[in-house]
């Protein structure tokens, strides 16, 4: 039998249910495969004991014949969900000791379906970033290593920590969140699955806030039908979050028919970007050439606003971040640095508890909230959202789904795009229109660069309509039959 | 639009951040050169059109007026840098 760590959720359940091998030797593989990871600096706690305590109890209903869905699974949380008494602090030194009293919806939701808590993973500091170094508990690395380069990779943000967890085998899924990219991006750079599904289909009630319009929960998995498992046990109406959907979640995997024939599958022109590597719109090409194969039909689209996505993000995000962390004020919980006055007690303890990134942008987000700049900056960049999202009301009148890329480019070298904030923005420019629209999507491993790194595919679907996401997901997903390992778990090049 | 030394001192002061002197410059380099690029918006004709305030087209929901959570005063102070009386404490602002 093969090594534990390889299974798939779905094949790891099916294990656990025909008893194999025991809940306990599955947390047990993980413990290890998580403690072989820290190089890579994925988790910043390691919760071993309550893993095999959660085991035990997923052994007692595995042996009842009382399994629930995710009995057994080892998951890697992300850092910015709250998690009773276990250290959350959202990848910053703000928060460096806080223990909240209380435990997210969705790890509640979690836990309640059987699954099991490996610890907390690292991720760019309250969620801003798409490379992982903007990581108070320092940077995490990529398990892929370029052919013939020994130089260590970014694994894309913020989602760092959970999509290393993940692709090196040391967790056998994870949580994620999406704002503008940040469950896609990293999934597309560490070959693995991320989904981050319609606005208001998880809850976001004890999940750290970034940019309340656009947070959304989501599963970082090794396989499609993964991801449509344990989105299943995420998902669902909470009167405790007034943005959550009281909308019937469908059975996600039942939805995985490998039947798309007649689907149509919009292809945006706006995509192709100029300077695009050739290698990413081969790829593209393939994913087309795929569907197309299995009955599905490409249309060509238009989603006109593109170009002007991500300066309406860089606005709607950091005013709402801006708003959001103005809570983290040396009071109630975290950091605090001592001042004469209480304004300067404020302004010290938010200097030293904030990085750079999260400062440049809480001060962009104050300034386009300012009183002359508001209209300016603020309401024209929510009215410009709602014609983002009008471009796809549109284009969905055309097709089911839409086919694009995930990223512009593989995962890069530490110390490539980061001297200019901009450049480091437009590793979003594929996923950020999707999170203004509200709407689902999912990165799908697809292929190789010829550097032999890791390019994900992204389909985007219409509100609430997750299940065609995952359905025309699986079907690009046997098709490209990504099989290919990275460095970290192989043993090569290392 | 560029933003001078002044205008960071006063953003930083709105969002209780010190922003020691000798910084002010280069971060007002780096908030106009993203401010700059975040104007492109302006060649967007948007006269008529409602802003998109949330992340969703819903109603939010109302609730009852009730109490649900309360009675937990230890726990919530425990994550307080400082406390005294089960109270949270701040420098004086009051003479």
């Amino acid at each position: 039998m093969a090594a534990l760590t390889e299974l798939t959720l779905a094949e790891a359940r099916a294990g656990l249910v025909a008893r194999k091998f025991s809940a306990r030797e599955l947390a047990q593989a993980y413990i290890a495969a998580m403690a072989a990871a820290r190089p890579l600096n994925a988790f910043l706690v390691e919760t071993p004991e309550r893993a095999l305590a959660m085991a035990d109890a997923s052994d007692k209903r595995l042996a009842q014949g009382s399994a629930l869905p995710l009995d057994g699974m080892p998951l890697a949380i992300k850092d910015l969900f709250c998690t009773e008494g276990v250290l959350t602090t959202a990848g910053s030194r703000i928060l460096k000791d806080f223990k909240p009293p209380y435990e997210s919806t969705v790890t509640t939701k979690l836990w309640q379906a059987g699954a099991i808590m490996l610890g907390k993973v690292n991720m760019d500091e309250f969620a801003m970033g798409s490379a992982n170094i903007t990581c108070a508990h320092g940077k995490v690395e990529n398990p892929w290593r370029r052919r013939g380069d020994n130089r260590p990779l970014v694994p894309g943000g913020s989602s760092g920590g959970s999509a290393v967890a993940v692709a090196a085998r040391a967790a056998i899924a994870a949580t994620g969140t999406d704002t503008g990219g940040s469950i896609r991006q990293p999934a597309s750079f560490c070959g693995i699955v991320g989904i981050k599904p319609t606005y208001g289909r998880c809850s976001r009630w004890g999940i750290v806030a970034f940019a309340s319009s656009l947070d959304q929960a989501g599963p970082m998995t090794r396989s499609v039908r993964d991801a449509a498992l344990m989105l299943q046990a995420m998902s669902g109406h909470d009167p405790k979050d007034s943005t959550s959907a009281d909308a019937p979640v469908p059975d996600f995997a039942a939805a995985l028919t490998g039947d798309i024939r007649g689907l149509k599958v919009g292809i945006p022109r706006e995509y192709r970007l100029d300077g695009m590597p050739a290698e990413i719109e081969a790829l593209w090409q393939r994913g087309i050439d795929w569907i197309k194969r299995a009955g599905a039909v490409p249309v060509e689209i238009s989603l006109k606003l593109t170009k002007y996505a991500l300066p309406t993000y860089y606005i709607i995000a950091p005013a709402e971040a801006s708003s959001n962390l103005a809570r983290y004020d040396g009071v109630r919980f975290g950091l605090r640095v001592k001042g004469e006055t209480l304004d300067e007690m404020y302004e010290r303890t938010r200097a030293e508890g904030f990085g750079a990134e999260v400062k440049r942008r809480v001060l962009i987000g104050t300034y386009v909230l300012s009183a002359g700049y508001y209209d300016a900056y603020y309401l024209k960049a929510q009215r410009v959202r709602t014609l983002i999202a009008h471009d796809f009301a549109e284009a969905f009148t055309r097709c089911g789904v839409i086919l694009t890329p995930t990223a512009p480019s593989a995962a890069f070298a530490l110390g490539e795009k980061m001297d200019d904030p901009i450049a480091m923005y437009l590793n979003d420019v594929f996923t950020v229109p999707t999170s203004l629209a509200g709407l689902p999507a999912i990165s799908v491993p697809a292929g190789l660069s010829g550097d032999g790194l890791p390019l994900g595919l992204q389909l985007i679907g219409r509100a609430f309509d997750e299940a065609t996401v995952l359905r025309c997901g699986e079907v690009i997903e046997r098709a490209a039959n990504f099989t290919a390992k990275p460095q970290f778990v192989t043993g090569s090049a290392r | 639009m560029a933003l001078d030394k002044a205008t960071v001192a006063r953003i930083a002061t709105l969002a209780r951040i010190k922003v020691p002197e000798e910084e002010q410059a280069h971060l007002a380099g780096e908030l106009s050169q993203i401010l700059s690029w975040i104007e492109q918006l302006n060649e967007v004709d948007t006269s008529g059109v409602e802003p998109m305030s949330g992340g969703a087209a819903m109603r939010l929901p109302m609730r009852e007026d009730a109490v649900t959570d309360g009675d937990r005063r230890d726990q919530i102070l425990a994550n307080a840098p400082e406390t005294a009386h089960g109270f949270f404490t701040v420098p004086k602002v009051v003479e």
